[in-house]
């Protein structure tokens, strides 16, 4: 019964046993294959909520080459300072990312919606089912919104989020990490992702993080440390370019 | 130019507090004259309802996109018209799933349509909403012997 009880029972597994599970599926990647594994057994989670079946080929049709416009009257340029939303100031490391959104053939993605959200400096969500035992700031949300300009560029000053447990497996710890919701302009272009912060010791120990076999694919969620984005006695900087799946609205260049 | 995608990740567990905002599960108001209900449940693979799924609708046009999370019997519903096409474009993310899924919810009546001829004859019906009293119905099933058919894009 120990092979049943340790496969279903995630919570016992221990990191080292994750961590070979996670050697195991590594041994398996193929070429070219930049995105998650959805069939990722490390992730516990994911067990029962990955498709078993491939992904059946379409093209773009009608409404899927249309994506939303958000306009500016629906942002509040207040939505992209995580660290003015309430009275107090947060706790933490001020902290700026900015960084440019591209489609596939280099193109800026301009006038676009980027949400983020996060936890605090203490690793902790503001979100009722969070039950992390860390202090919650009272001036701290961990929501932000922005419009790229039109250079596809966006930009937050926030908090740097601290790491966190959960329950995957004993003693389990995510990187810290922002997630970003991105829209391109055709529907096929929807991305929700996490940054991560670079030489995060977490990184080998987490099955999220090491979903994605191709360790380029996984370097490319990482900012990097930007002095030119870090201010003077203010906050420190860090600079993360998203690109986004290839846009299907013009006729695609000749492969060279 | 053709630069590599930046990778998917899980929209984890804790999105509502920052993705789920009033007014965005309704596409038109309820009380427009031809307002209906796209509605439906999301599954796992044991047929458990997913409570920390998170639908978007996109059907095009001024008011044409929209969000909605699901509850804890794993049901979503968004206000809004007959779509102008065949289909409801649908993108799905979820906890415990690593990157978005994308699929298409057809009116009942759009059986003929080539697409749905390309899909197995016993899958097709994954890809068919039904009529109700409240609008459509369309139930995602993430894995499993119904499994959606989910969509894989051209350079993605």
């Amino acid at each position: 019964m120990t092979n049943l009880l340790s496969s279903s029972n995630a919570a016992v597994s221990t990191q080292p046993e994750v961590e070979a599970e996670m050697a195991a599926v590594a041994a398996t990647a193929v070429e070219g294959e930049p995105q998650p594994r959805l069939d990722y057994p490390p992730y516990r989670s994911s067990l029962l909520r990955h498709p078993t079946k491939a992904l059946h080929p379409a093209n773009p049709e009608g409404i899927e080459l249309w994506s939303p416009v958000f306009g500016e009257e629906t942002i509040d340029p207040v939505e992209a300072d995580l660290t003015v939303q309430h009275e107090g100031e947060p706790l933490g490391e001020r902290m700026k990312v900015t960084g440019r959104v591209l489609d596939g053939d280099g193109r800026p993605v301009r006038d676009q919606l980027v949400e983020v959200w996060q936890a605090n400096a203490a690793g902790r969500y503001r979100h009722e089912k969070d039950q992390h035992p860390a202090p919650i700031d009272p001036s701290f949300s961990g929501v932000g919104r922005c419009l790229t300009d039109a250079e596809g560029r966006y930009e937050f000053t926030t908090i740097r989020p601290g790491p966190y447990p959960w329950r995957n497996h004993r003693n389990a710890w995510r990187p810290a990490h922002i997630h970003f919701s991105l829209f391109g302009t055709d529907f096929t272009q929807r991305l929700v992702t996490q940054m991560y912060f670079p030489g995060d010791p977490l990184f080998s120990l987490d099955p999220i993080y090491q979903s994605i076999l191709d360790p380029w694919a996984r370097e490319q969620l990482v900012a990097s440390y930007d002095h030119d984005v870090t201010e003077a006695e203010w906050c420190t900087g860090y600079r993360w370019d998203i690109v986004l799946t290839g846009s299907h609205r013009t006729p695609l260049e000749e492969e060279a | 130019m053709n630069l590599a995608p930046t990778p998917g990740q899980t929209v984890g567990p804790f999105f509502s507090f920052a993705l789920v905002r009033d007014g965005y599960a309704d596409l038109v108001s309820p009380e427009h004259p031809h307002a209906i209900t796209l509605h439906g449940r999301v599954f796992d693979g044991a047929g458990e309802p997913v409570p920390d799924a998170l639908v978007e609708l996109t059907q095009g046009g001024d008011q044409g996109w929209g969000r909605a999370p699901t509850d804890d019997e794993g049901r979503y519903a968004f206000t809004t018209l007959s779509p102008a096409g065949s289909f409801f474009a649908i993108t799905v993310f979820a906890r415990g799933l690593l990157d978005r899924l994308f699929t298409r919810a057809y009116l009942p009546d759009a059986v003929d349509e080539a697409f749905l001829q390309e899909v197995a004859k016993d899958r097709r019906k994954t890809l068919v909403a039904t009529a109700d009293e409240r609008g459509y119905a369309f139930d995602i099933r993430l894995q499993g012997d119904d499994e959606t058919v989910f969509l894989g894009f051209p350079r993605h």
